[in-house]
């Protein structure tokens, strides 16, 4: 007999047939474990490939946001952090510059291969540090990290294809500014190009998620970029002023809001500087009634509930035409109804934590103003977290193109709702914001596509899907979405001269 | 009746929207795959095992099938372990109607139901008076279940009336025996044909919709699964009818038919996980959920060879 005859006891795990008419699927809390992901206490500053305190001898606190405590201090740059930094990279320019590019490429594949590699530490320090869910740093975030090095390691030899055949030069001294809603994709979309193409950089992260960024630096140490070529400057806001107003630096390229983008334009008026700035949106999704509406609701729902919201492509108004909007609207509440909003390290979770206090109250303050215009709210029932910084899954109806809700970007988990009856009316309504970042459209009419991406003024123009990246493709804005392209060939061309010498612009 | 004529007929979602929306295959696919990402509490898992159990359709459908195959595999499906007590009893044995009087034989008296498959299983290409009346036979015989094909060649040349009608005169002729309809998913050719065939189906009576015989390369998948349970769920908005779903073929573990109870619960709701609107068509499915369940109950793995054979 076998064993399994000896041991007739493990009887007492089912229950009888009777006992369960109803049954219901529960999801188990599947956290990520946190201990393999080494946050120290105290992060420097990385400035010529050394650790360096800040100058000033000043540091903030960074907060996990979906338990509202300390996470680690970082130093804060100052004004003098800034000019060391910049001297660094002005120092290892022309070397790196002369680098052969095969020699580059094989650095940034080995940064692609890393960041693979140990992607899952990553997810989890992203997640950590900036709310997002697992899923998303693990599915979404580290992939494209990974493949925008790989990317851009493959142009890193073939510069000479990229622009026709003209001659081209590194800017030198590049300047990037970075978001807190993708902080390691974002370092990722801006190195991986300006080192590809030989220039040095001072990066800025986000002041609420620095971490992924100095992570990425140990990486990039380890592959072989040389002391001097990549510089992380920790610190707020000031921090990034300090930078943009270098005269050391020959290009900026900034990711953030709109108001910061006019002020670095500002800034930058009459500078010989190259400029790339990445801003707000609040992208339409554009739903006819022929779409195939199952996906278009999934669509809808990873349009604006990705990341909570807070993405500058956001589908945050969802244009749906009239003869479906009453379905359309019911089939998102009952897609709303099965998101999970909690702890980001959860696997289940498809919704985590919003990003700082701050960014919560100007949900909430938005929110507030959009029912006070006479926007009808509707939040799904959600159980919010009673520690840290949450807000539930909510779209607006009723809404009216005069309301704050419909104009302003909320970068949150944030719907507006209009209508539309015709293509014509749609486009009208779509472009009628001041921003132009991105668009959906959702039809199964291919000609209606192309006839709705003619007329959309909008960066990127999504066709039965949305938010969806890929380094091969352009990212960028039009109007006060700013200007620029990111990813693609197109993603090179802000980080060279063309046929043309040093210093000119 | 033309396509065009035909969707008339079906009443329309909310009033408004057409009856069979596209399907847009990149973001079915997209969705399908989430549901693997979900993780089942440990209770939960014990008892999705067990739903699992009381939702398969014990399938043998082999030209060799013998009365004896089919007194051991009605056998199994009452008792799918010696050593393993409260494994539940399968919903029901499956076989061709030549076998269904000796599966009737077998369970008769227990809750397991006998299904047949009927009406010139698997291309349905048979004489319609000659399918109908194979399906009178198999209940006459016994069997509780009947398991029809879509009449995929009337589908596919734009025939919809005619594979409407065919359904409509197959559940006159099943009487009070279950009608399940297998679309045959892997030859419909998209998803927006199977999201069609589906509603066909369902308007026409169908108590069930089946992805699949089993015969051809492609079976159940998850992206299946998803597009005929959003038609289920349409049917449902608008009729208020629960139709039932059996996922056949290729299923062969408990971890596979776990996320397809996420993917129905999430898509349907709770109240699809249950044997009377879901099925797995299946043979070695309940093996690897008698292996997962003897797991859970001993913590350790059991060899495959440990379990019954059939």
């Amino acid at each position: 007999m076998t064993s399994r005859s000896q041991e007739p006891t493990y009887l007492t795990m089912t229950t009888p047939e009777a006992s369960h008419p109803e049954f219901n699927l529960e999801y188990a809390a599947a956290p990520e474990s946190t201990p393999p992901v080494p946050i120290e206490e105290e992060n420097r500053l990385y400035i010529n490939g050394e650790w360096v305190a800040p100058n000033n001898g000043e540091w903030f606190t960074t907060y996990n946001p979906a338990t509202a405590q300390a996470l680690a201090r970082v130093a804060q740059g100052s004004e003098v952090d800034i000019d060391r930094a910049v001297l660094a990279a002005t120092n290892a320019a022309a070397e790196w510059a002369a680098w052969p590019g095969s020699e580059r490429a094989k650095v940034l594949f080995r940064v692609a291969r890393v960041l693979a590699e140990r992607a899952r530490e990553f997810a989890v320090l992203e997640t950590m540090d900036g709310g997002k869910p697992i899923k998303e740093s693990r599915d979404f975030d580290l992939p494209q990290a990974s493949a925008h090095f790989f990317y851009y390691a493959g142009w890193a030899d073939k510069l000479v294809y990229a622009f026709g055949g003209q001659k081209h030069q590194p800017r030198g001294v590049v300047a990037q500014i970075i978001p807190w809603n993708f902080p390691l994709l974002m370092a990722a979309w801006k190195l991986a190009p300006a080192l590809a193409t030989g220039n040095t950089v001072v990066l800025k992260p986000a002041e609420t998620t620095s971490l992924s960024a100095l992570a990425l630096v140990r990486v990039l140490e380890e592959a072989g970029v040389p002391p001097g070529v990549v510089n992380v400057v920790t610190g707020p806001g000031e921090t990034g002023a300090a930078l943009v107003n270098h005269p050391g630096v020959q290009k900026i390229a900034f990711t953030g809001s709109t108001a910061v983008g006019k002020e670095i334009q500002r800034a930058t008026a009459a500078r010989p500087v190259g400029l790339t700035l990445e801003l707000g949106g609040k992208a339409a999704n554009i739903v006819f009634e022929d779409a195939a509406l199952d996906q278009a609701v999934e669509g809808v729902i990873n349009g604006i509930f990705f990341n909570q919201g807070h993405v500058c492509s956001a589908g945050s108004r969802l244009l749906v035409q009239e003869s479906i909007a009453d379905h359309f609207i019911e089939r998102l509440k009952a897609r709303m109804a099965t998101l999970r909003v909690g702890d980001p390290l959860d696997k289940n979770t498809d919704i985590g934590a919003i990003n700082s206090p701050q960014q919560l109250e100007k949900i909430k303050t938005l929110v507030a103003a959009g029912v006070t215009e006479g926007a009808d709210l509707y939040q799904s029932e959600v159980s919010l977290p009673t520690e840290g910084w949450f807000y539930p899954p909510s779209i607006f109806t009723n809404v009216a193109l005069s309301h704050r809700v419909a104009q302003e970007e909320i970068f949150g988990p944030v719907l507006s709702i209009l209508t539309f009856r015709t293509a014509e009316e749609a486009i009208e309504k779509a472009n009628n914001t001041a921003y132009g970042l991105s668009a959906g459209v959702w039809t199964e009419k291919g000609s209606r596509i192309l006839w709705m991406a003619d007329r959309l003024r909008a960066g990127v123009v999504w066709a039965n899907t949305f938010n969806r990246f890929d380094p091969t493709s352009p990212f960028g804005g039009v109007k006060e979405s700013g200007f620029g392209r990111e990813g693609g060939r197109a993603g090179l061309a802000p980080y060279v001269q063309l046929g043309a010498m040093w210093g000119e612009s | 009746m033309s396509l065009a004529a035909y969707e008339a007929h079906l009443p329309s979602l909310s009033g408004r929207v057409r009856a069979v929306t596209p399907v847009d295959e990149v973001g079915l696919v997209e969705r399908a795959a989430s549901f693997a990402t979900r993780s089942i509490k440990a209770e939960s898992k014990a008892a999705a095992l067990d739903l699992v159990v009381r939702c398969i359709d014990l399938t043998t459908l082999e030209g060799t099938d013998t009365p004896q195959k089919v007194r051991a595999l009605c056998a199994k499906a009452l008792q799918g372990d010696p050593f393993l007590s409260r494994v539940p009893p399968v919903a029901a044995v499956c076989v061709y109607p030549a076998l269904v009087g000796v599966a009737a034989t077998e369970l008769a008296g227990s809750t397991v139901k006998v299904a047949s498959v009927a009406g010139s299983f698997p291309a349905g290409l048979g004489p319609l008076s000659v399918r109908l009346e194979e399906i009178r036979l198999a209940v006459a015989e016994g069997a509780d279940e009947i398991d029809i094909v879509l009449n995929r060649a009337a589908f596919l040349a734009g025939d919809y009336g005619r594979a409407f009608d065919e359904i409509v005169a197959a559940k006159e002729a099943a009487e009070s025996a279950h009608l399940k309809v297998i679309l045959e998913t892997g030859e419909l050719g998209s998803y927006d044909q199977i999201r069609r065939a589906s509603m066909l189906a369902m308007s026409a009576g169908a108590d069930f919709i089946k992805t699949s015989t089993g015969k051809i390369g492609t079976s159940a998948t998850p992206p299946t699964a998803l597009c005929m349970a959003e038609a289920i769920r349409d049917h449902a908005e608008v009729s208020g009818e629960m139709i039932g779903l059996k996922l056949a073929g290729g299923i062969r573990s408990a971890k596979a038919a776990w996320q397809y109870l996420v993917l129905i619960q999430e898509t349907l709701g709770a109240a699809w996980l249950d044997p009377n609107y879901l099925r797995f068509g299946a043979s070695s499915l309940l093996n690897d959920v008698l292996m997962q369940m003897a797991r859970q109950a001993s913590g350790r793995y059991q060899r495959p060879t440990d379990f019954s054979a059939d």
